[in-house]
């Protein structure tokens, strides 16, 4: 790890003002000393933001506020998460580990660094880390690679299981900088790569994610879940997954919420297929037609062909979950494909 | 430049002078505290064998840059006998036959500490198994630990029902 300078803000002006361009914010870190380490990033300051006042998560007009400091593990917890976002605690309980959620913030969720080995590997072409380098993992190991939004500049995917269930909802993410406030959607938040390069930093270096702003999911509280596959049914990460929420009355399907993770570059949300869910019955047909749309335009980035039917499969598993009820309680196994109570 | 670190490591208060700001707890609690009951396994958030109390809660301390936990309170393995009366989750994973080389073992019963504490998992055997999911054992004593984490549930629930 490169030596740096160590400053911790009192507050969000003094954060701002102390950013850099080759400096970095240090949240809960899990993300940024890892990258450090292995010697992918090395910021020459690191600005602590964990004394910002950004750690609450307050209810307002039948949705949420929550604070960029705001740890993965309370997030998972929280009453009004569990009882009305219940897609988002079951997707971060899928991720990480009870001690990695315990530091990880939600803002760092959201800004942390595709997990593709090539651009861990700093011996690597990467246009990600190196734009103009190229690309390595082009006719590598794609098991974890995209099968949507990618160019031959990049195919890394997003690693978040937070952000899928996040765009699923209509987040917004609220940004402070030197100019003021923004507001951008979670949808969109993460650049797609464009032909010649991984696509421009989510934000500029002076700029702070201040909050996460989840509007009320009305009718969609209580038939919402997130279902992903891994390699091992816990501490990994998803091959491919997604969350679904669905508001049904009278046996038909009124609005339906789906996006796909470990597809692409950002959390994939599928609004081709939620608008053909409209007015549908709530039935596995109506759901396989929709997971078609989902991966419409879905192409193999490498050896991952097989990607395009497994996402298929866990959206329309989604589906079926979210159609079904989210139970009382989540199950022992966050968002495991091993879950007996459906046929998915 | 010089910054003070203090925490309160096992219940004593510490003033801890940091030259080099990329010291992480874990090195901490190691090279300057003398603390070496905490592992360093991977040193990358994967293993568990670095698992510590932050205020209760447990975290990987080699992702923990020290300098941001400034004025914590820490509880390594170290702290939790008291006296020659072991803690309910070290005594149990010895009944439990828990481990084989022992490397994991600080990381394992500091994280069977919270995971009772959160009292999430109960006496669901699927539930400890997937919340204690953050610790690796590579001699794969799993089965032992699962059993040594029940077996301490079911002794610090008796404690407190007494």
């Amino acid at each position: 790890m490169n030596l740096f300078e160590y400053t911790r803000a009192e507050t969000l002006d003094a954060a701002m003002s102390a950013a850099t361009q080759d400096g970095a914010i240090l949240a809960g870190g899990t993300n940024l000393l890892d990258l450090m380490k292995i010697g992918v990033i090395s910021p020459t300051r690191l600005i602590d933001i964990t004394r910002l006042p950004l750690h609450d998560i307050e209810e307002h007009d039948g949705g949420l506020l929550i604070g960029a400091m705001v740890r993965n593990a309370d997030l998972a917890r929280h009453p009004v998460i569990l009882s009305r976002f219940p897609a988002v605690a079951e997707a971060l309980l899928s991720g990480a580990s009870a001690q990695l959620r315990n530091a990880a913030s939600t803002g760092g969720n959201i800004m942390q660094q595709t997990r593709c080995s090539y651009f861990q590997d700093p011996l690597s072409p990467c246009n990600r880390r190196e734009p103009g380098s190229g690309c390595a993992a082009i006719g590598g190991e794609t098991r974890n690679h995209a099968i949507l939004g990618w160019t031959e500049a990049c195919i890394a995917t997003h690693p978040s299981d937070l952000c899928v269930a996040l765009a699923a909802y209509d987040a917004v993410v609220e940004i402070a900088g030197p100019d003021g406030l923004r507001e951008v959607p979670m949808e969109s938040f993460h650049p797609l790569p464009d032909a010649n390069d991984a696509g421009p930093a989510p934000l500029q270096s002076d700029e702070i994610i201040t909050h996460i702003r989840l509007p009320d999911p009305g009718g969609m509280a209580r038939n919402a879940r997130y279902v992903k596959l891994r390699e091992r049914t816990s501490f990994a990460f998803a091959i491919v997954s997604a969350a679904a929420a669905l508001e049904i009355q009278d046996g038909r399907i009124v609005q339906a919420r789906l996006a796909l993770g470990g597809v692409a570059a950002r959390p994939w949300r599928a609004r081709a297929a939620e608008k053909a869910l409209a007015g549908q019955p709530p039935t596995e047909e109506a759901f396989a037609r929709a997971a078609d749309l989902a991966l419409e335009g879905a192409a193999p980035s490498g050896d991952n062909r097989a990607k395009i039917t497994l996402a298929r499969r866990i959206a329309i598993r989604a589906l079926i979950r979210a159609a079904a009820g989210t139970p009382d309680r989540l199950p022992a196994l966050p968002a495991s494909v091993f879950e007996g109570d459906c046929n998915g | 430049m010089t910054q003070i670190l203090k925490l309160t490591i096992n219940g004593t208060s510490q003033d801890i002078p940091i030259d080099d700001p990329r010291a992480t707890l874990l090195d901490v609690l190691r090279e300057r505290i003398g603390l070496t009951g905490t592992k360093k396994g991977c040193d990358r958030g994967q293993c568990g064998a670095c698992t510590v109390l932050i205020d209760g809660r447990r975290i990987n301390s080699c992702l923990a840059l020290a300098l941001s936990y400034d004025g914590a309170e820490i509880t390594t393995v170290e702290g939790l006998a008291q006296g020659d009366l072991l803690h309910p989750v070290q005594a149990a994973f010895i009944e439990a036959d828990g481990f084989q080389c022992g490397y994991c073992t600080p990381g394992q019963i500091m994280s069977a500490v919270a995971l009772i504490a959160e009292g999430e998992a109960g006496l669901d055997p699927e539930r400890v198994r997937e919340g204690m999911s953050g610790n690796l054992c590579r001699c794969a004593a799993y089965a032992g630990i699962t059993e040594a984490v029940l077996k301490a549930t079911r002794a610090m629930n008796r404690e407190d029902a007494a």
